[in-house]
């Protein structure tokens, strides 16, 4: 079947009409990869990769049951285009749950941490509103999608002042 | 990027999103097979499987030919390649993502250890 793929490592797979779920496994304690996802200072150093052609201008993040999350993105203020939306859940360090509030047909993201073989299995879901809304994600997303993508090789963030 | 069809991708994974039919792509895959043969397999009326036949030719995904009495089926030449490739281009993303995180995580550990070791 073509509706999965994955390197070994990371794995795509659209499960419903609705739903695409991406898993992979950290060689890391789950608590360090959860302080990855819930700390602004260290989310802000993987979220954008650097083959992105716009770089992440500022990362807000009150990661809390409840609180909100905006993450601006362009070269500068005047040009820059926002995520943002709401942690529905928060908590640490198994399960985060957020809102895509940009659009009104974004998904609901959910990113389960379990501990896997001393390691830790990532489980993201996208939980779409309609079959539709996940069809245009995508389609947003292969207009964006920059030659750069190809050469992972090329890919390490710049960690040594960040952390 | 190859560029997709919207219409395209929306008729295949509609015909994806059910299981009979995923099961006779998995079977078309194997061999070729006639519309008798599916609803067999899948204990199904000959006119339930016509249906779903129906809607994976429409999307591409089957090639059916008529010869004497017996409609043959067989996968799409480029039926699950758009479609592929579109779940690979996500994949992209989150690989490069994914391979950043890697390079945090391990620097956190790294921190730690150091930390443990300056502590002991």
């Amino acid at each position: 079947m073509g509706d999965r793929v994955g390197d070994g490592r990371t794995a795509v797979e659209r499960r419903s009409e609705r739903q695409l779920v991406v898993t992979r496994i950290f060689d890391a304690p789950v608590r360090l990869v959860f302080d990855a996802w819930s700390q602004a200072e260290l989310f802000k150093l993987w979220w954008a990769p650097k083959s992105n052609p716009v770089p992440l201008l500022s990362c807000e993040m009150d990661v809390r049951t409840g609180g909100g999350y905006r993450l601006a993105f362009g070269h500068d203020a005047a040009s820059a285009m926002a995520f943002f939306g709401s942690y529905l859940e928060v908590t640490p360090p198994s399960r985060l749950v957020w809102t895509n509030d940009e659009s009104q047909d974004a998904a609901v993201t959910t990113v389960t941490f379990e501990e896997a073989d001393g390691g830790t299995r990532l489980v993201l879901r996208e939980l779409y509103p309609s079959k539709a809304a996940l069809d245009e994600a995508f389609e947003g997303m292969e207009d964006a999608m920059p030659e750069q993508f190809e050469q992972l090789d090329e890919l390490l963030i710049g960690l040594g002042a960040g952390v | 990027m190859v560029q997709y069809s919207t219409a395209r991708l929306d008729a295949s994974f509609a015909a994806l999103s059910d299981a009979t039919r995923r099961g006779v792509l998995e079977q078309l895959g194997r061999s070729e097979a006639s519309i008798t043969e599916l609803a067999d397999k899948f204990h199904m009326t000959l006119t339930g499987m016509k249906k779903h036949v129906g809607v994976l030719e429409q999307a591409g995904l089957v090639t059916t030919e008529k010869v004497g009495r017996v409609r043959t089926c067989r996968l799409g030449r480029f039926g699950l390649e758009d479609e592929a490739a579109w779940i690979e281009g996500r994949r992209r993303i989150w690989t490069a993502r994914f391979e950043a995180l890697d390079e945090v995580v391990e620097a956190l550990k790294r921190k730690e250890e150091d930390d443990g070791r300056s502590r002991g």
